[in-house]
């Protein structure tokens, strides 16, 4: 199951906001099949990382391979062109639209005659993607996004990222609204969408979520990477170490240079 | 919008579902019996009690509909029947459709501006402005640069290469040929036919709208502001075309004189009505059983039949009660039959609401009002649409500034000002669209603009009512529904 060239590289990516650089030199890699976990403490840079890959944020500098070729990303369809699908962390779902509305935004199904849209078309695949899901918890597909509960908004979002045939989902903060069941049932969905191939990046502050759903953690310190590391080759402990100092024992980023980014 | 899906995955020129499979083998297999349950509000067998009980729910969630606008129809007709006893009668109500016409028009547009969550208060003076090139070009044989004084051409032209860049740039493609077209018209001179004028008013109107657009999405003042200055400089605009005559007459020039003062023949209103009615019951009960026959989300049956009864009653007595002969002096000529206005009003309606439901533009326009954001990381261009919002609702008010020449026989000198644009906003609010963005429907401005337009011409009936009441009234009428408004919005908030 673990491959052993990733399907999306990051190389050398750097951000800046202004005179502030958020992002230096900062190298990433998802592989299909496992759960990359990107973890870090707040303004690490983790949302900055992921609307750089998603196209919201133009990078000042770096470079995207995927599937081992440059590509180059200027805008949310960029990604979506090739299969690169993120859910935020506020959903960025529509509350006056209905689920089947939300879930095809932007790349709605049109008719072949007159470019209508085809309602029944996309009111099916919504109702079967979230079946597919297991999602059983919402009574139509019609609802307005308003009248959900945070779940199911969860839900609804994740769908919404899995409905193409997506190659890379990137989850931000999935569970961090969530209730105890709900959290339960989100991570299975992470497990899932990994176990069927997809590259998986789960950016999550809950490290008890992590060390049981990843296969690999990338932690970031105050915009650069720590370290990338498999999962089993460390403890909670190391990667609680990582998060706040930016290294652990002989893992992580030089003290010079911990130093130099604090 | 076709430019606007190329990059994404299976979006070209409208794929079939079955080019799609299901989403990247995890989907798992599924018993339909399984499936039935999660959605049973989809699939189950919905009755007309709970429709009701539906609908309840959604005006007490926030979502009032049309009901603010049957409540205010109901009291300003009890009221005025009581202050005149010449309000029900046929030759009034028959006036009544002429005075809303222009109010509905530009209501129309205002929906798709107020839907983005802006406001354009310059939709009335336009509106005036588009009906002022008509008038001008039509008047002077085409020729306005032979009326007009030298400087004021060339601003004229100025103005339409502008709105011409700025669609280039922001690639409306429907606004491109219009304004080329209204550049041309200006240009050689060819808007002396009636016909040929009429497209010069829209074509102003369609550049106005992507000049207001552009400076709203792409300079980024708040539209309140854009729009309250072009509302004074249209004002102005208008006066200046307008000359010393203080109006430019328009004689009985045909079509325009025919919207508001020549009527539909009864026999053909008689079966512009079964068009209507019948093509509506045949979408709505051809969709609500097929989409049964497929397993779909589906209105039950009888609520279908029951709207299509509602609509073919108020259409019959509509058309009777307009059908009437209501010339006064006995042995003139009849006057019976529509006017023009009203089929005219039906077709806009009809095509706006097909644009705002049936395809990606309409779509795109409600997810921008309802979650910007989230419409830009769906990939929509959301300054795009902010401009084409603009040029659309404009190029409505162009029509309803040929409306309003229409009714006043000529384009005068406060044409498109005073009340005009309060009463469109109104009128679009009265009926249920939100001024927050997101929420609204065109069949609501044509509802809250019969009902807006009931309170001039009710006051109007009482010669010793003076003006100040019709402006407390109407400003009354406008505070209450954007009250309930602001209640709806607080409702569906929580």
């Amino acid at each position: 199951m673990v491959a052993d060239s990733p399907i999306l590289a990051l190389r050398g990516i750097n951000k800046s906001f202004g005179a502030i650089q958020v992002l230096h030199s900062v190298d990433f890699n998802v592989f299909p099949g496992e759960v990359m976990a990107l973890v870090g403490d707040n303004g690490a840079g983790k949302s900055t990382l992921v609307k750089c890959v998603g196209g919201i944020y133009p990078v000042d500098s770096g470079e995207f391979l995927f599937e081992g070729s440059p590509i180059s990303i200027h805008g949310p369809r960029d990604a979506a062109a090739h299969g690169i699908e993120i859910v935020y962390q506020d959903l960025a779902l529509c509350d006056n639209l209905d689920i089947v509305q939300n879930m095809f935004l932007g790349r709605e199904l049109r008719r072949p005659i007159f470019n209508t849209l085809d309602e029944p078309a996309m009111e099916r695949r919504s109702r079967d993607t979230l079946a597919g899901l297991s999602v059983r918890t919402v009574k139509s597909v019609r609802q307005l996004v308003s009248s959900l509960s945070g779940g199911q908004r969860q839900s609804v979002a994740i769908a919404k990222a899995v409905l193409w045939n997506n190659k890379v989902v990137l989850l931000d903060e999935p569970t961090a609204a969530l209730g105890v069941a709900q959290t339960r049932q989100v991570l299975d969905l992470v497990r899932r969408l990994a176990d069927s191939g997809l590259g998986v990046v789960l950016i999550s502050h809950n490290m008890n979520d992590v060390m049981e759903v990843a296969d690999r953690i990338t932690a970031l310190f105050l915009g650069r990477v720590a370290a990338e590391v498999k999962r089993m080759d460390v403890t909670y402990t190391q990667v609680v170490e990582l998060i706040t100092a930016g290294r652990t024992g002989s893992i992580g980023l030089q003290p010079a240079t911990a130093e130099e980014s604090a | 919008m076709s430019e606007q899906g190329t990059g994404a995955p299976g979006s070209e020129a409208g794929p079939s579902a079955a080019d799609l499979p299901a989403s990247g083998g995890i989907t798992a297999t599924i018993s339909d019996e399984a499936v039935a349950q999660a959605f049973s509000g989809d699939l189950g067998s919905v009755t007309l009690m709970d429709s009701a009980r539906a609908y309840i729910a959604k005006v007490r969630g926030g979502d009032p509909g049309a009901l603010p606008a049957l409540f205010g129809l109901v009291v300003l007709v009890l009221a005025f029947r009581s202050l005149s006893n010449q309000f029900l009668t046929v030759g009034n109500l028959a006036n009544l459709t002429g005075q809303a016409g222009p109010t509905i028009f530009i209501a129309m547009g205002l929906v798709f501006v107020l839907l983005l969550g802006e406001i354009d208060l310059s939709a009335g003076t336009a509106a005036g402005v588009c009906a002022m090139m008509m008038g001008l070009a039509y008047a002077h044989n085409g020729n306005i640069e032979g009326y007009v004084k030298g400087g004021s051409y060339g601003a004229i032209v100025i103005v339409l290469v502008l709105a011409l860049v700025i669609a280039v740039l922001g690639r409306l493609w429907l606004a491109v040929p219009m304004v080329v077209l209204g550049l041309a018209i200006v240009l050689t001179h060819a808007g002396g036919h009636i016909w040929i004028a009429m497209f010069l008013a829209l074509a102003t109107g369609t550049a106005i709208g992507c000049i207001t657009g552009f400076l709203v999405a792409r300079v980024g003042i708040p539209s309140f502001i854009v729009t309250l200055a072009f509302f004074l400089a249209w004002q102005g605009v208008i006066i200046s075309f307008a000359g010393k005559a203080g109006a430019i007459p328009m004689g009985n020039a045909y079509p325009v004189n025919a919207l508001a003062h020549q009527t539909v023949n009864p026999t053909l209103g008689w079966t512009l009505l079964v068009i209507f009615v019948g093509g509506y019951a045949a979408f709505t009960l051809f969709r609500s059983v097929r989409r049964r026959a497929q397993k779909l989300s589906a209105e039950p049956l009888t609520l279908v039949l029951v709207r299509i009864a509602v609509l073919a009653v108020v259409g019959i007595v509509a058309v009777y009660y307009l059908n009437q002969n209501r010339q006064f002096n006995k042995g003139a000529k009849p006057i019976l039959g529509m006017p023009w206005v009203v089929p005219l009003i039906l077709v806009v309606l009809v095509a706006m609401t097909v644009l705002l439901t049936k395809t990606r533009f309409g779509r795109y326009l409600y997810a921008v009002g309802g979650n910007a954001e989230a419409a830009r990381r769906a990939g929509i261009d959301v300054r795009r649409m902010r401009i084409a919002a603009f040029a659309l609702s404009t190029t409505l008010a162009a029509i309803g500034g040929i409306a309003l020449a229409s009714f006043d026989g000529g384009v005068p000198l406060d044409i498109g000002g005073g009340n005009t644009l309060l009463y469109a906003v109104g009128a679009a609010v009265v009926g249920g669209v939100s001024l927050f963005g997101g929420r609204g429907r065109i069949r609501d401005a044509v509802i809250g603009g019969t009902v807006i337009s009931i309170i001039p011409n009710g006051l109007g009936l009482k010669p010793n009512l003076n003006a100040a009441y019709q402006y407390i009234v109407t400003g009354a009428f406008l505070l209450l529904a954007a009250a309930v408004d602001a209640y709806g919005r607080r409702r569906a908030a929580k």
